[in-house]
């Protein structure tokens, strides 16, 4: 504890710099996979290349991307920038395949109904598919949040900090208050962010919690 | 005026032929019932109308006019649509799915939920109700809820795929009367899909038998079509020859008594 309180500014601003970095990278990835998604659900054929592409890239191993992506961006090695992009492909990678199923799992009855009242293209997407699409498009959030959130922490070996600073100089002087504090801090906000998440579901999803069985039928 | 299926036929991509040269004229403020077979293309016919589905041959015209002229999304938001159980948005609240084309159209959403509450009573619906979501109603509500989302816009024409055949026979003749009340005072265009034939005659001014491709079996009032079935596919699909359809008197104590073909009484000649 003594440990915490004496850096207590360091750890908070290592705790700032990685919601920094996660957090873009989270919003970035929900973005272009809805965007793929959608895309895959649309045009299955495209979708299984599209798709598939994005399986293979999650396989990337990490440090190899973090040097490639300065390269091919022509960006500073050692800027957030490289390390949220490397998150957005990762959380990207892993979302997409969800996202086209969050757009499968709206009910055809529904949209078609829809259509026929008169629907524009755009107003069927904003306001029939996807606020269908938010519970199973929810479930893989929470899934690449928690994974980005820890994936932060790799970026310490190549010198963006976040909370990994405390891993890799905890180990290195052998602190072990510094390790715990790290994992710990990288945990609390992953679970934080977590809740905040379903909160955000629960609120974004009215019709669900006053029917138990989420309105499917 | 009305609706006019001009020769139209519809040839699926896949290649499945649903219609063939098929002609009719709806009237204004009549009521068309396509009923048929599974398969039979009634529901393609139907969403040609809306242009859910472009006929390959042939043209379809409401009021002359030949709706693949027309913007696709005005014609529906001008089309009142019932579609089967399940069509509701079950993230809006009955009153906001009975709104959803006036707040389309640009109905500030007040006025628009106004008007949403006094047609739910309408179609007798407690206006509370409107608060609910879709799936914390029964399915007969439901397709009420749906009968007056169609009305919200009050357009010329209306569209009702087995709008009540998801619902249990008696809850079914409810929403039917329901709905031969509200045509009495609205007196809408309507075409009615359905495959049950007893629908077709109570609800249709104008009946349509088809069968599978789309070919028209019978086309007549249902007076007509039960006086002079044209072949055996309508005798049967009609049940001319069902017992409860072969209907006689007997004169009993000097009444009329009309029996069926059992010999089961079902009421007195007046
Ligand atoms: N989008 C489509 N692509 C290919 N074939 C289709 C499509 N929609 C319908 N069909 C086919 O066209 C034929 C007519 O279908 P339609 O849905 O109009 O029949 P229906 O009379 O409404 O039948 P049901 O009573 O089962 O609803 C069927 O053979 C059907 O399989
Ligand atoms: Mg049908």
């Amino acid at each position: 504890m003594s440990w915490l309180e004496a850096n207590r500014d360091y750890v908070l601003d290592m705790l700032v710099q990685h919601v920094r970095l996660s957090v873009p990278a989270i919003v970035i990835s929900v973005v272009v996979a809805i965007v793929l998604g959608r895309v895959a659900w649309r045009w299955p054929r495209v979708g299984t290349v599209v798709l598939g592409t994005a399986s293979l890239l999650y396989s990337v191993p990490a440090l190899p991307l973090l040097i490639v992506i300065p390269v091919l961006l022509g960006i500073p090695l050692r800027s957030g920038l490289t390390l949220v992009v490397a998150l957005a492909v990762y959380g990207t990678a892993l979302l997409a395949g969800t996202a086209a199923d969050a757009f499968r799992s709206v009910d055809g009855r529904v949209r078609e109904a829809a259509e026929a009242m008169g629907y524009s293209r755009a107003g069927l997407f904003w306001k029939v598919d996807l606020p269908l699409a938010v519970p199973v498009l929810l479930s893989g959030v929470r899934v690449i949040t928690v994974s980005t959130v820890s994936l932060v922490t790799i970026g310490a070996l190549v010198g963006i900090p976040s909370l990994g600073n405390l891993l890799t100089d905890g180990f290195q002087r052998d602190i072990r208050a510094e390790i715990v504090t790290g994992v710990v801090g990288t945990m609390l906000l992953a679970v934080v962010l977590d809740v905040l998440l379903v909160v955000l579901g629960r609120l974004a999803t009215p019709w669900r919690v006053a029917t138990p069985t989420g309105g499917a039928r | 005026m009305g609706i006019e299926f001009r020769d139209v036929g519809k040839t699926y991509p896949d290649g499945t032929v649903a219609v063939t040269g098929f002609s009719c004229t709806v009237p204004s403020h009549r009521t068309l019932a396509l009923v048929g077979t599974s398969g039979s293309g009634k529901t393609t016919l139907m969403r040609m109308v809306n242009r859910m589905v472009e006929p390959t041959t042939g043209t379809v015209l409401i009021d002359e006019r030949d709706v693949l002229g027309l913007d696709k999304v005005e014609l529906r938001r001008s089309i009142g649509y019932v579609p089967q159980a399940g069509g509701l948005l079950p993230h809006r609240r009955v009153v906001d799915n009975v709104a959803t084309v006036p707040v389309l159209t640009g109905t500030p959403r007040g006025a628009a939920r106004d008007a949403a509450l006094a047609l739910l009573e309408r179609v007798g619906l407690d206006p509370a109700l409107g608060r609910r979501y879709p799936a914390q109603l029964s399915g007969g509500q439901q397709q009420r809820v749906a009968v007056a989302r169609a009305l919200a816009a009050d357009p010329n024409i209306l569209l009702m795929d087995e709008p009540f055949g998801a619902v249990d026979p008696i809850v079914r003749r409810g929403l039917q009367d329901q709905l031969l009340q509200l045509q009495a005072e609205l007196g809408k265009t309507i075409v009615l899909v359905t495959h049950d034939i007893d629908e077709a005659f109570r609800l249709g001014d104008e009946v349509v038998i088809l069968r599978t491709g789309g070919i028209v079996a019978q086309a007549g009032t249902p007076k007509e079509i039960v006086a002079a079935p044209a072949d055996d596919f309508v005798r049967d699909f009609i049940g001319a020859d069902r017992a409860d359809r072969a209907l006689r008197t007997v004169d009993i104590d000097g009444r009329s008594v009309v029996v069926d073909g059992d010999g089961r009484p079902v009421g007195v000649l007046e």
